[in-house]
């Protein structure tokens, strides 16, 4: 556990981490919601917005890709937004037939440009590259202090540590106004709460959390963290206090554990290999979840 | 505990109302609406109500499924937009007044399943004052503790709410009410799915509420305790049908008219036994 680890495991953890924490926040409102699906939503129509700014901008380069995709994401709420209230669908619906049609059009703009000679492929999309976001400058523990090691950090950690930490003061900001809005919206609104700018604001920070995630990891964690960590929390405890911390911790806990168990699972089993750590790391949440579900202490017969 | 805080409150709000009642229009009207309409989409489902609930009074709106009710206390409270009308509350613009108003909604409308307990719902009360990050401490737990036990619900507040009965629920509801401190309740179907007893505590609480000045509207379903329950009824089918003290509004004329047909099997009680329907 020296430099091989700093070097090649520490990033990518704190990276898994950040991203599943970022998405799991938000998730415990959207699932209390009914509006859980949303996650998987925004983490499918990203793709058409990283084709469309490929095919603008011509270079597969971080910022763009991320304006796009975030630009997908605010055409895709306010789609969304629009079905269910000019169409009087119910939410699922509407968003299941929105992240539908928009990543099938990003398939087929894919397949109708030329964008072979470049690295933008579907798989990229699902998997994400967590593996490969290690920290080449590091040499041991030591580098953490290090001004230069440090500059060269996978540029996705700071990226992440910072919407994270926008995710947890808006939390903690709007805390009583989202608790009492998400519980009873008609009271809420009568009391002056304004509870269609918060709904709104919720999945705009929700979709942000879920670009940053998805850029770094993949949409099959982003999906992944957005209902399993705060189902489960919901069944270890009957306040919402607590059930974020619990959430926090299963997120935190799948990460490391699923990053760990990829990487030297199979080793373990005798195996030379290793397997996809965003598969991995999806996997044990959802193993928390059915734990939860079979032993959590505030299961519900429902 | 809460009866300081609530004089407090109380001698502090009332400043406030005495400057607004120098441009109030509706006279000594809690509640004023007129040329309500609201439609969701299609045809009215409220259309051009007027209606008048005067302080210290306790008024039911009554009427046929789907005649508006409930969609007439949501638009009067901004919760669903209304096409047209004006609504007054104190003789002032609702956002101006919405610390005295506490709206209770159908127990139907609510998740009892949310991970939160009794006395969290009624501190839901107290967020006006207490704001985005003020402080929630003794003096607030002890506040919402006080109204629960106004509603007899005190051995509760450390309960999940969807631990809670039917009846319970709406207690809680009500607490919140009072620790807001309103000075109006709107209160939509009150006693749905609430056995006898608790209705009848319920109305015990109301009653008391009315006798402090305060004044309360609900929407009612069960016609055979009108008489005994509300000293004012507001008849509604889309369109208002009557208005007035009970006794002068709540006929069978009107009825018939609120009805039609529908009211068939909803026989009246007679006027002088309105006891014999509380069970």
């Amino acid at each position: 556990m020296g430099s091989e680890f700093v070097q090649l495991s520490l990033t990518p953890i704190l990276i898994g981490v950040l991203a599943a924490v970022a998405c799991a926040l938000p998730g415990n409102f959207l699932l209390l919601r009914r509006q859980a699906l949303i996650g998987d939503a925004i983490s499918h129509v990203v793709l058409p917005g990283i084709v469309i700014a490929f095919l603008i901008t011509g270079m597969v380069a971080t910022w763009p890709m991320i304006l796009g995709a975030a630009g997908a994401a605010v055409v895709a709420v306010v789609m969304i937004e629009a079905i269910k209230r000019l169409g009087r669908i119910e939410p699922g619906a509407a968003m299941g037939v929105t992240f539908t049609t928009l990543f099938a059009a990003g398939v087929l703009i894919l397949e109708q440009t030329d964008t072979s000679s470049v690295h933008l492929d579907v798989q990229h999309a699902l998997y994400g590259n967590l593996e490969s976001l290690i920290w080449f400058d590091a040499v041991g523990w030591g580098s953490l202090f290090d001004l230069a090691a440090l500059a060269g950090l996978p540029t996705e950690l700071p990226r992440m540590a910072v919407v994270s930490v926008i995710v947890v003061v808006l939390l903690v900001l709007f805390w009583r106004p989202l608790k009492i809005s998400t519980f009873d919206e008609g009271y809420a609104a009568t009391i002056g709460i304004p509870v269609t700018v918060l709904g709104i604001g919720l999945v705009i920070v929700a979709a942000v959390a879920a670009v940053a995630a998805f850029d770094a990891v993949g949409s099959i964690i982003v999906i992944a963290m957005f209902i399993c960590p705060p189902a489960a929390a919901r069944l270890m405890t009957d306040r919402l206090e607590r059930q974020i911390w619990w959430s926090v911790l299963f997120a935190a806990t799948a990460a490391v554990a699923g990053y760990v168990l990829a990487g030297y699972g199979p080793q373990w089993l005798g195996r030379a290999d290793s397997v996809s750590a965003a598969g991995m790391i999806a996997t044990v949440s959802g193993l928390i979840l059915a734990v939860a579900c079979c032993v959590g202490p505030h299961r519900r017969a429902r | 505990m809460l009866k300081r805080l609530a004089a407090g409150v109380a001698s502090a709000l009332n400043t406030d109302y005495g400057a607004l009642q120098a441009h109030e229009i509706e006279g000594d009207a809690a509640l004023a609406v007129r040329g309500l309409t609201v439609s969701y989409g299609g045809a009215p489902v409220v259309f051009s109500v007027d209606a008048t609930f005067p302080e210290g009074t306790m008024s039911a709106v009554i009427g046929p499924n789907g005649a508006g009710k409930s969609t007439m206390l949501k638009a009067a409270l901004g919760i669903v937009p209304r096409l047209s009308g004006k609504v007054e509350v104190f003789g002032a613009p609702f956002v101006d007044v919405r610390q005295a108003v506490a709206y209770v909604p159908q127990r139907a409308s609510v998740d009892w399943d949310f991970p939160t307990r009794a006395r969290d719902v009624v501190l839901m009360g107290l967020y006006r004052r207490v704001g985005l990050l003020g402080r929630i401490g003794a003096r607030e737990r002890a506040a919402a503790d006080a109204a629960l036990e106004r509603v007899g619900m005190s051995g509760f507040a450390e309960r999940q709410i969807g631990q809670l009965s039917g009846g319970q629920q709406q207690r809680v509801f009500l607490a919140r009410a009072l620790a807001q401190d309103a000075r109006l309740l709107l209160l939509d179907e009150p006693f749905a799915g609430v056995d006898a007893a608790t209705e009848r505590a319920i109305i015990a609480v109301l009653h008391d509420l009315k006798a402090e000045g305060r004044t309360v509207v609900a929407v009612h379903h069960d016609l055979s305790t009108v008489r005994a329950t509300f000293d004012r009824v507001l008849l509604l089918n889309v369109r208002k049908i009557a208005e007035g003290p009970t006794e002068e509004a709540f006929t069978e004329e009107n009825l018939r008219a609120a009805y039609g047909g529908k009211l068939g099997a909803l026989a009246l009680p007679a006027q002088d036994a309105p006891a014999a329907s509380l069970h």
